[in-house]
């Protein structure tokens, strides 16, 4: 049974308010940190603690915290970044709407570190009845001393507004998020400059995902070596995984990333295996934009080592032979699932999506959509695989925000892994029509080169 | 009233010059594709290859240098920093985008000699032609169009593409200019015009992605004193002057330097003449393709000196525009025609380049004078030398 720090008090009744909450020792952080500690004490915590960005690109948070401009006169701000829009990612979702104070304490917390005196949480228009929630824990949290005018009677003031997007994937992008949040617009910026030396109003800012504010709170109450104890290597503490798919068990995990991957698709603790007494076929271990894996190589590294569900093993053998922890958006495929009709659904996804400022990304990704339809509706060429891969090595890299990175991961790790299927679907159009590639040999061990 | 709401306006955008004519002193050095230039600190890449001119220069089709915000969007001007700085000399991992990049001391930029660039920007410009509807026979703007320019230096012969291309629902957006959204390549210079000239936007980026499109919000008209320089703005034929409107090609008519006065612009324009006709009036463009600035202030023209002054009477000539970019336009009169610089022997940095055939090798053909000769060349000219050769 590995630890939980987060959604260890999820389940008891009414926690979503706040005098239930403060009974099982919420707001002990905000105490701890406001009335004895130094905005740079808990900037240091927290990169002892070594807690990696849980939005996806797992960047140090003490690390970005501590490149935070300082200039005098001109305000600081924090923004959550609640616009959790990655297809298989649902953990935000899960936090907020079942222990919103425990955003609101990370938050208070993470402001007094930052200095910041106005707080935002940009949050995805679609949820909207978390809204609701958010404001009822800011304004009973208000109502209780937390937030306002000279909270806990040590002079500093904060306050914590909610701003809902309009419903785009790119306003996930930290500077997009930032435009919008400015009322413009949600087009990526051009960095430099980062949003840590101008930001909001330009102004410095830190953009920090939903689940890791929430992890400052036990940071804070544990101590950041303490919480460094858990987990392995670089890869500390703890991490919600949403898991989906065809297993029988979805829903929000929280693991310590000490476990393997096969024992969190397994494990009756967790996700209890594949649903229907079907076979496991490929995976996306961390979100959408992740490269999809095969299920040899997922449970699996190429050296032949048990792949664990750590940031570094999962990103083992770089994108040739692995993937990425990402967000944490755990999509299963079966054996009766079509590796090109699914990369066919994302790429029509990312298409939609790209705000269109970058040529690169606005005409690339609608290219990839109309081939990938194509191929799934048996109308494919076998020049259009390397065409397809092709497209994608000139987008990669290449355009202003990751969102082309994003596009292009996908396609390039089906073509990788899953060419055969390809191949099979343009050579058979019409079987490919009526039944699925299926299992094949995805599965089979995978041959390890010895070391002699 | 009005006159001072103008003069309000023109300060600011003769503010808005100011700041771009300040120059600190030249003292970062930076190396592009071998050849070392000393800028001011904060010069982006792409202005520091200007600056050395010639086959160096990346080609820019969202940046322009007197729009404040501008660039980074189209990617063509990609290129490679081999080392970052002399303090920090790791090269960049990702290729930049050089119009949005300033130079360290020290900067080694690869642009010409980077595979890896000109890989990216074949791509590039391979998207940008993607679903760009190649109607340069109807197209006003054929002969001065980047597009075009660049499609003719970077682009391939041919197109992967083979779905139908993206089209728009034609616009009427007022009475002066012509929005053909089919042939937009987003670069947003007109957004930065009217948000930098103008007194009030009414037309921006609706929707997003590929289906993303240039337009005013309810078809309402731009009628605004500087909104004709979104014409000049424009790389491609997307956004078009309608009192030319398919009246003639640009390369038949002449273009002519003029000036007035008045009291809204600085008045100093271009007439493209056929006889006596004025078919059209736009600013000077100096060698990139830009508005041409005067001491340093950018030279905008307002809409009346661009629609309503047609004749020549309201003009004075100055004499011809030296044409030199656009080169298709000065065919026939080379008057002042200006050489970009010749880079290649330092990039090579001095070895010779790789020649797959010498063409005089073979031919020889070069060695007969054929103005000297009295009448036309016949294959009895080239007699003795084919003699000499390899038969």
């Amino acid at each position: 049974m590995g630890r939980k720090l987060l959604l260890d008090k999820a389940h008891i009744e009414n926690i979503r308010l706040y005098d239930v909450y403060r009974r099982e020792g919420g707001y002990r952080s905000v105490e701890k940190a406001l009335k004895t500690m130094t905005p740079d004490a808990v900037t240091d915590e927290m990169k002892k603690s070594g807690l990696r960005g849980r939005g996806g690109a797992g960047f140090p948070t003490g690390m970005k915290w501590s490149f935070l401009a300082k200039p005098e006169g001109v305000p600081r701000y924090l923004v959550v970044n609640a616009d959790e829009s990655e297809p298989g990612t649902f953990k935000d979702r899960y936090l907020m709407e079942f222990i919103p104070h425990l955003l609101i304490e990370g938050m208070i917390t993470s402001s007094f570190a930052l200095g910041s005196k106005r707080s935002y949480i940009y949050i995805r228009g679609e949820y909207a009845w978390i809204v609701d929630i958010l404001e009822q824990a800011i304004q009973e949290a208000k109502n209780n001393g937390w937030l306002g005018k000279n909270i806990l009677g040590t002079g500093y003031d904060l306050e914590i507004y909610v701003q809902r997007g309009a419903g785009a994937y790119i306003c996930g992008e930290e500077t997009a998020l930032l435009e919008s949040l400015e009322g413009k617009r949600g087009n990526p910026r051009i960095k430099p400059p980062f949003p840590a030396v101008k930001g909001l109003w330009d102004c410095p800012t830190v953009v920090n995902n939903v689940e890791t504010i929430a992890a400052v709170v036990p940071i804070i109450n544990e101590g950041g070596e303490e919480y460094a104890k858990i987990g392995v290597g670089k890869s500390t503490g703890t991490k919600l995984i949403s898991a989906c798919g065809n297993i029988k068990k979805q829903g929000v995990y929280e693991i310590d990333m000490t476990i393997s991957v096969e024992e969190f698709i397994y494990s009756d603790e967790y996700c209890g295996g594949i649903a229907n007494g079907r076979k496991l076929k490929a995976c996306i271990p961390g979100g959408s934009s992740v490269p999809v894996l095969p299920a040899n190589l997922l449970l699996t590294t190429a050296k032949g080592e048990k792949r664990m569900m750590t940031y570094e093993s999962l990103a083992d053998g770089g994108f040739a032979t692995g993937s990425m922890m990402g967000s944490g958006g755990f999509i299963v495929l079966d054996d009766t699932q079509c590796v090109v009709k699914h990369t066919y659904t994302l790429a029509r996804f990312y298409r939609h999506e790209s705000c269109g400022q970058c040529s690169p990304c606005r005409e690339g990704t609608g290219w990839m959509e109309k081939i990938l339809l194509n191929i799934e509706n048996g109308k494919g060429k076998m020049s259009d695989i390397d065409l397809l891969w092709d497209i994608q090595r000139k987008i990669e890299g290449n355009t202003i925000c990751p969102l082309g990175d994003a596009a292009a991961w996908p396609v390039a790790a089906a073509i990788r892994h899953f060419r055969d299927e390809f191949e099979w679907h343009i050579t058979n159009p019409e079987d490919a029509q009526r039944r699925n590639f299926g299992l094949a040999h995805y599965a089979d061990p995978i041959h390890v080169p010895t070391t002699v | 009233m009005f006159r001072r709401r103008y003069n309000k306006k023109k300060e600011r955008i003769f503010n808005m010059a100011e700041e771009i004519k300040k120059e600190a002193p030249a003292n970062f050095k930076v190396t592009i594709d071998n050849i070392t230039i000393e800028v001011a600190p904060g010069t982006s890449i792409l202005n520091a290859a200007r600056k050395i001119g010639g086959d160096v220069t990346p080609p820019a089709m969202c940046y322009y240098s007197k729009l404040q915000g501008s660039g980074g969007k189209c990617r063509t001007c990609l290129v490679e920093v081999a080392a970052g700085s002399t303090a920090d000399p790791r090269p960049m991992p990702k290729l930049v985008a050089s119009c949005r990049t300033n130079v360290m001391d020290g900067m080694i930029v690869k642009n010409i000699t980077s595979e890896r660039v000109q890989d990216a920007r074949a791509g590039v410009v391979e998207f940008l032609l993607l679903n760009h509807p190649l109607d340069c026979p109807i197209c006003d703007q054929a002969g001065e169009c980047h597009l075009q320019d660049l499609g003719y230096e970077h682009g391939k012969e041919g197109t992967r593409y083979e779905f139908k291309r993206r089209t728009f629902e034609k616009e009427d957006i007022g009475p002066y200019i012509q929005l053909h959204m089919t042939r937009c390549i987003l670069c947003y210079r007109c957004t930065y015009v009217a948000d930098q000239l103008t007194d009030n936007r009414v037309h921006g980026i609706l929707d997003r992605g590929d289906h993303a499109e240039i337009s005013t919000y309810i078809s309402k008209a731009i009628d605004n004193d500087f909104s004709g320089n979104m014409i000049d703005v424009c790389p491609v034929g997307a956004l078009t002057d309608k009192t030319f409107r398919f009246k003639n090609r640009v390369w038949f008519t002449k273009p002519v330097n003029a000036h007035r006065d008045c009291d809204k612009c600085c008045g100093k324009v271009t007439l493209w003449q056929r006889g006596d006709e004025v078919l059209r009036v736009t600013a000077r463009k100096d060698e990139w393709g830009e508005v041409q600035s005067y001491d340093g202030k950018p030279g905008w023209i307002c809409n009346t000196c661009r629609f309503d002054k047609k004749h020549v009477n309201d003009w004075m000539i100055e004499g011809p525009t030296k044409i030199n970019r656009h080169s298709v336009i000065s065919q026939g009169h080379y008057v002042g025609l200006h050489k970009p610089k010749e880079t290649m022997p330092e990039v090579m940095g001095g070895r010779a380049p790789k020649l797959l055939m010498d063409i005089h090798d073979v031919s020889d053909v070069n060695s007969v004078d054929i103005s000297a000769l009295p009448g036309p060349a016949t294959s009895k000219t080239f007699e003795k030398t084919n003699s000499n050769g390899k038969q």
